[in-house]
């Protein structure tokens, strides 16, 4: 039998606590699971800095990938006699599933924005470069890593199948609400999947959804905007993101002025030089990450050794909201003040917006800027799912964005001069001060 | 702080009015690929490359005050209007941007239709193929926009002549 086709003697299954089971029958599945570089997975959270608030958060980009795989295991068994559905794309869905996050670093968030990566370009990479994924996917076919490599591009040209791993509902997103949600304990991420999966139909180049399941698919819309606020863009967890990302900068900044760090910062050289090769790239998980804050503890430099004892510790900034057409000249005269009372306001007076974390909302996308969730209608038209659901209007409608500021509460509350007054002040115009728990 | 919000007002404030969701992020993208230091990360969706990142940020300017839109309901859709408005011009006023001068590109990207704005945007995101090949690539990926060689070979003339702008 070749290789594409070759099965497990016996099906071996993965227990999850998300979808009860993860089924394996595909030796070329099984193969990928056990490369070093999805094994590197099990090494990067899922949720980066989400466990300094909710505790239970420790899940893994392994399990996440998992579970996708899974979902899409699950759906195409349910498109097997669709007429739409080409069945020879199986496999290749199923391994653009299980591999579609493969490129993910160490809180990739911080590390792509501050030293200019892109996580995806990372997944090619390792699609197509010289590793042991890429050797099983060329074993399937000739040429077969490139396909995989296109569908989670999103330019693979059979759009149907990009759709599954990544569209409005796909079952990247499907795992990941409900994942998230059990882990951090929420009781908000939930709705009900198998219903969704039943009511899927492959429709031309793209998954739609049967009227009659609308009900499943607004609970799936709802349940994306209640994590979004509850749990991804939680203001305890921004902190601890802005203070990574000010880690970041700090030890690139002290880098590029040949400072001489009291070990040698070798893991991160090509960061801070912006140009990690893929080897180094997968040597950097968070255990080496972690490794490094501990020892920037105890820095000479006093902002690093400030902020890596911060994020070591869950010592956060607070916040106050901030309204940047009303608050511009606060923040102005807080800046300055920060600056003459020797407090880097570069490191220690943080705006942060919702787009610096953009997980995205339900868009109908009605002018072709992205593409909506479309249902089937018992005529067989399509109807964008807002024009059809007075829920998914109003959530669409809503506003989603804000701005925070933050600001180190134990700094300002030392000082001694005159301005802390004055800051103090200028804080608490600033909104109803709130504690970081 | 908030300097992406601001390089996003700069641009505003140069189109003075832009046509069209689609259309915005088409632009905001051919110029990032014509080194105009925007910094919304792009990625490949049905219509091409889209920034959920961008989509975000003008919600929150629109949020603000900063831009007007305006929703205009058409046959079977909305299209939408965005402007600079004064509090957005005074929020600009308080930058000083580190950009070039690209009010060219933005009045010609601005006289195009979104259609033609898709393709040279598809066309510049595989931009690190052959060009023979960036043509198959398009039909491979835009199969039902159906475009003619007339209409990548203007795209091409334009795409060269964006670059033009750019060295001037």
């Amino acid at each position: 039998m070749v290789y594409k086709d070759e099965q497990l003697d016996e099906e071996k299954v993965f227990k999850d606590p998300v979808h009860r089971y993860v089924h394996v029958k595909d030796r070329v599945i099984w193969d990928l699971i056990a490369t070093p570089e999805f094994q590197r997975l099990r090494r990067i959270k899922q949720l980066g800095t989400t466990n300094l608030t909710f505790h239970g958060a420790e899940h893994s980009r392994f399990n996440h990938s998992l579970g996708v795989y899974e979902i899409v295991r699950r759906i195409i068994f349910n498109f097997r006699n669709e007429p739409h559905w080409n069945t020879k794309e199986r496999l290749l869905c199923l391994c653009a599933a299980l591999l579609h996050d493969l490129g993910h670093g160490p809180f990739s968030h911080s590390f792509e924005k501050v030293f200019k990566l892109d996580h995806e370009d990372f997944t090619q990479q390792i699609i197509l470069g010289r590793t042991h994924v890429h050797t099983i996917l060329e074993k399937v076919e000739r040429g077969f890593s490139q396909k995989v490599a296109d569908v989670i591009a999103k330019t693979y040209e059979d759009k149907l199948v990009v759709s599954l791993i990544s569209s409005q509902i796909d079952a990247d997103r499907m795992d990941y609400l409900q994942r998230d949600a059990y882990f951090t304990g929420v009781s908000y991420g939930h709705f009900d999947m198998e219903r969704i999966l039943r009511v899927m139909r492959p429709i031309d180049d793209q998954v739609v959804i049967k009227s009659s399941g609308m009900h499943a698919v607004e609970d799936y819309i709802m349940s994306r905007y209640q994590m979004y606020w509850q749990v991804y863009f939680h203001p305890v967890t921004r902190s601890a993101e802005v203070i990574l990302s000010k880690i970041l900068h700090r030890a690139k900044y002290l880098f590029e002025k040949k400072y001489r760090f009291k070990l040698e910062p070798t893991h991160f050289i090509s960061f801070f030089n912006e140009r990690p090769v893929l080897d180094e790239y997968l040597k950097l998980d968070e255990a080496i990450v972690f490794y490094y804050f501990q020892l920037w503890q105890e820095e000479d430099d006093p902002i690093l050794r400030d902020l890596c004892e911060r994020f070591m510790n869950r010592r956060l900034f607070k916040y106050v909201e901030f309204n940047p057409n009303q608050q511009m000249n606060q923040w102005m005269e807080l800046y300055r003040l920060f600056q003459e009372a020797g407090i880097d306001p570069e490191y220690y007076l943080v705006v942060d917006s919702s787009s610096d974390l953009p997980y995205d909302f339900y868009r109908p996308g009605e002018e072709e800027e992205r593409l909506p969730i479309h249902l089937l209608m018992p005529n067989n038209e399509l109807r964008e799912l807002s024009r059809q659901s007075d829920i998914v209007e109003s959530i669409s409608g809503k506003k989603r964005t804000d701005h925070k500021l933050y600001f180190p509460a134990d700094i300002v509350s030392s000082m001694q001069d005159g301005k802390k007054q004055r800051i103090l002040e200028l804080l608490d115009n600033g909104g109803a001060k709130k504690h970081v728990n | 702080m908030l300097t992406n919000h601001a390089k996003l007002m700069q641009f505003f404030s140069i189109a003075k009015e832009v046509t069209g969701r689609k259309k915005l992020q088409k632009m905001i993208y051919i110029l990032q690929k014509n080194n105009v230091p925007f910094a919304e990360k792009y990625q490949f969706h049905f219509y091409g490359p889209y920034s959920e990142e961008l989509s975000l940020r003008i919600e929150e300017l629109t949020n603000l005050g900063f831009i007007s839109e305006e929703r205009e309901e058409k046959s079977n859709y909305y299209q939408y209007h965005y402007q600079i408005t004064g509090d957005g011009r005074e929020f600009l006023n308080q930058f000083t941007l580190d950009m070039p001068d690209f009010t060219l590109m933005v009045e010609r990207l601005n006289t195009k239709s979104s259609r033609f704005l898709e393709l040279v945007s598809t066309m510049l995101y595989f931009d690190d193929l052959p060009r023979n090949e960036i043509a198959e690539k398009v039909h491979v990926v835009k199969p039902k926009q159906n475009y003619t060689d007339e209409e990548l070979k203007e795209a091409w003339m334009f795409i060269d002549s964006l670059q033009e702008n750019q060295l001037a």
